[in-house]
């Protein structure tokens, strides 16, 4: 295929998927349709996390940060820490309608991605993952240390300011109302679906090309007149911005924050969806984010609530026996590496190859 | 009183060199298995957490007394280790290593899930070798625990040191990690030696698990944060530095205890993190941690 058909192949299978994400929720349950809005959420973050790994090179352990960064922020703005006794110029009165509060998050996680940024242009590889991997630590615990800023332990909760969270009142778009299901469900999706044209946008252009030559080859890239270190911070800016508004619209959604809600496993299950979806590709991360969402709440709990539906093949597993399903997802996990070695995208790439060969042994 | 308080302070430093030299175990098998596979082993604390349990059914189920436990499970960690290697990770090493790392962290799960299963989340009780006494030199008192895990852990580390130094096999080990293609010319069987390498890591993996279990109790998710003290002090060493990893770990070990203690700011809720600060800025000032050489690359 030429380019130009890539693309329209592109458009037209974006433009297809944009039509069944608009009607899905007419065909599944309320519980259901948020569970999907999770993975919107997911799919976010792991958009943000392919930008920095599989077009940048650049490895983190510790995305799970930025989304809290996101979470608290969005949180702030809404109920403000003057409850938990903060006085002075860390103060935050709060009352931000949370639609608004996304944007911001995404934001003020953006400029705590490109600060980290500045460091960690010294390290690469593993060295480089542990750094980030630091911060992801770091943050639950810093989050309960200083409480009078984010209400430690137990957090901060929406339920105090009902009239700015649709979550908890009923939101009314063109004269319809909205169950609060549907409402996150298109809230997240719509942002989603936005972000991911984003990502396209920037990655296709000079910018996308200026990652890739960093991820392929630092030394070529520089000599061919690619600023490392540029890159390398707005790789960092714009990943954590993602994952900003992934943690903003996830605060929404569960209508909470607390040191817990975005631990360790979450940044190691966002590298885990980025390479299940495809590194390098925009498309297979719907499937990683399906993924990791399914993989993270049905692993330990609500096992036959809901997985037999998506993977029938461990559906089957006696669910009295606890331990069973997370065995039986690590053997997926692995078998899903054996079979698909560059993710869910590589089938994708892999079809495009076929139809150009098909069309040129033709003889077109 | 000086004198009081510097016994306090010795006896934090014994402690901390005891943990220590359990991050330096677990270390140095992510060092071994980075040196021969390039990847970071995720599911390293969980294949010692599996083997500790194997330990405390040969104790507590069968009625071994604790040694004889002890060498049988090291023999089966090495089978362990091995099989691992040649089923699981064989077939995915060449191609891209984050997916080797997804594999591991596959594992991770699915040997978190196959322990629960197996022996229940309960916590278990694991005996101690070494007993519940403790000795006083010169006013410091250290129980016979902590000497114990310094000596079993120096001993399994200068045994490999001598395995890898000082022998055909270690020769061969080492030259399948540092040059497989040059390796395999001369007859080396490099994939082989890389199965040997994740034997004797997971056998330094259980021997931190039986020797973590008795201290702080055999559970499910026991290993799970001396994975990221060991992952640590390995990074903090110099990833490839088999030195580093051991002299990482003491330090570690050491500097956690301290900072729990003397600075107040931290107490207990913040010793990780302000842990891995510490070594975040040594990372910045020397990239390729304090052992390990800057990579050098050819165009």
């Amino acid at each position: 295929m030429t380019p130009r058909q890539k693309q329209l192949v592109g458009f037209v299978a974006f433009a297809a998927f944009v039509v069944v994400v608009a009607l899905l929720p007419a065909f599944i349950s309320a519980f259901r349709a948020q569970q999907f809005a999770f993975v919107g959420i997911y799919l976010i973050a792991l958009l943000g996390l392919n930008i920095l790994t599989g077009y940048t090179g650049q490895i983190s352990l510790g995305h799970g940060a930025f989304m809290a960064v996101g979470g608290y922020t969005t949180a702030l703005l809404m109920v403000g820490n003057e409850q938990f006794g903060q006085t002075g110029a860390l103060a935050i009165e709060g009352g931000m309608k949370d639609v608004w509060t996304i944007p911001i998050a995404g934001l003020v996680a953006g400029l705590v991605g490109l600060a980290f940024g500045f460091p960690a242009l010294r390290l690469s590889g593993l060295y480089l993952a542990l750094a980030t991997f630091a911060v992801a630590v770091a943050t639950p615990s810093a989050a309960k240390r200083f409480q009078e800023f984010t209400g430690g332990g137990s957090g901060i909760n929406l339920f105090g300011v009902p009239e700015l969270t649709a979550g908890l009142t009923p939101v009314e778009i063109f004269g319809r109302e909205l169950a609060f299901n549907d409402w996150l469900y298109y809230l997240c999706w719509t942002v989603a679906l936005v972000l991911f044209a984003g990502a396209w946008l920037i990655l296709r252009g000079r910018t996308g090309r200026a990652f890739r030559a960093v991820r392929d080859s630092e030394t070529a890239a520089v000599s061919s007149g690619v600023s490392l270190a540029r890159y390398k911070i707005l790789a960092f800016g714009i990943s954590a911005a993602y994952a900003g508004v992934a943690g903003s619209l996830y605060t929404i959604a569960i209508t909470f924050v607390n040191p817990d809600t975005f631990p360790i496993a979450l940044s190691i299950f966002l590298l885990v969806g980025v390479v299940v979806g495809g590194l390098g590709q925009l498309g297979g991360l719907v499937f990683g984010a399906i993924f990791i969402h399914f993989m993270q709440i049905e692993w330990a709990q609500q096992m036959d609530a809901v997985v037999p539906d998506f993977l029938p093949i461990i559906g089957d597993i006696d669910t009295d026996t606890p331990g069973a399903p997370a065995l039986a997802f690590g053997a997926v996990l692995i078998l899903l590496m054996f079979f698909l070695p560059n993710g869910v995208g590589g089938i994708f790439r892999r079809a495009g190859q076929a139809l150009t060969s098909w069309r040129y042994s033709r003889g077109a | 009183m000086l004198a009081a308080a510097f016994a306090d302070f010795m006896q934090q430093v014994v402690s901390g060199f005891a943990s220590g030299g359990i991050y330096a175990a677990l270390a140095l098998a992510l060092v071994i298995i980075h040196r021969s596979t390039g990847v970071i082993n995720f599911s390293q604390g969980e294949m010692a957490t599996l083997c500790t349990y194997i330990a405390w059914t040969l104790t507590f189920n069968h009625g071994w007394s604790y040694w004889p436990a002890f060498v049988a499970t090291l023999v089966f960690s090495f089978v362990f280790g091995l099989a691992t290697h040649r089923i699981v990770i064989r077939p995915v090493e060449r191609g891209n290593v984050l997916r080797v790392v997804i594999v591991t962290i596959g594992l991770l799960i699915a040997f978190n899930g196959f322990v629960v299963w197996q022996w229940s989340g309960e916590p278990k009780a694991l005996q101690s070798p070494f007993g519940t006494d403790t000795i006083d030199v010169g006013g410091v008192v250290i129980s016979w625990q902590d000497v114990g895990t310094i000596l079993v852990t120096l001993g399994i580390v200068v045994l490999l040191w001598l395995l890898f130094q000082f022998t055909k096999l270690g020769l061969a080990l080492r030259a399948a990690a540092v040059n497989p293609e040059e390796a395999r010319l001369v007859g080396v069987r490099v994939s082989w030696m890389l199965g040997l390498g994740w034997g004797l890591a997971a056998v330094l993996g259980a021997v931190a698990g039986m020797l973590t279990a008795p201290t702080v109790g055999l559970d499910p998710q026991m290993m799970q944060p001396i994975l990221i003290y060991a992952f640590a002090a390995a990074v903090l060493g110099g990833i490839d530095s088999p030195l580093g990893a051991v002299v990482g770990g003491l330090a570690l070990g050491v500097l956690l205890n301290l900072i729990g203690v003397y600075v107040d700011f931290v107490g207990a809720e913040l010793k990780l993190p302000v842990a891995l600060l510490v070594i975040f800025v040594v990372l910045i000032v020397r990239p390729s941690g304090i052992f390990g050489r800057p990579e050098v690359k050819r165009v």
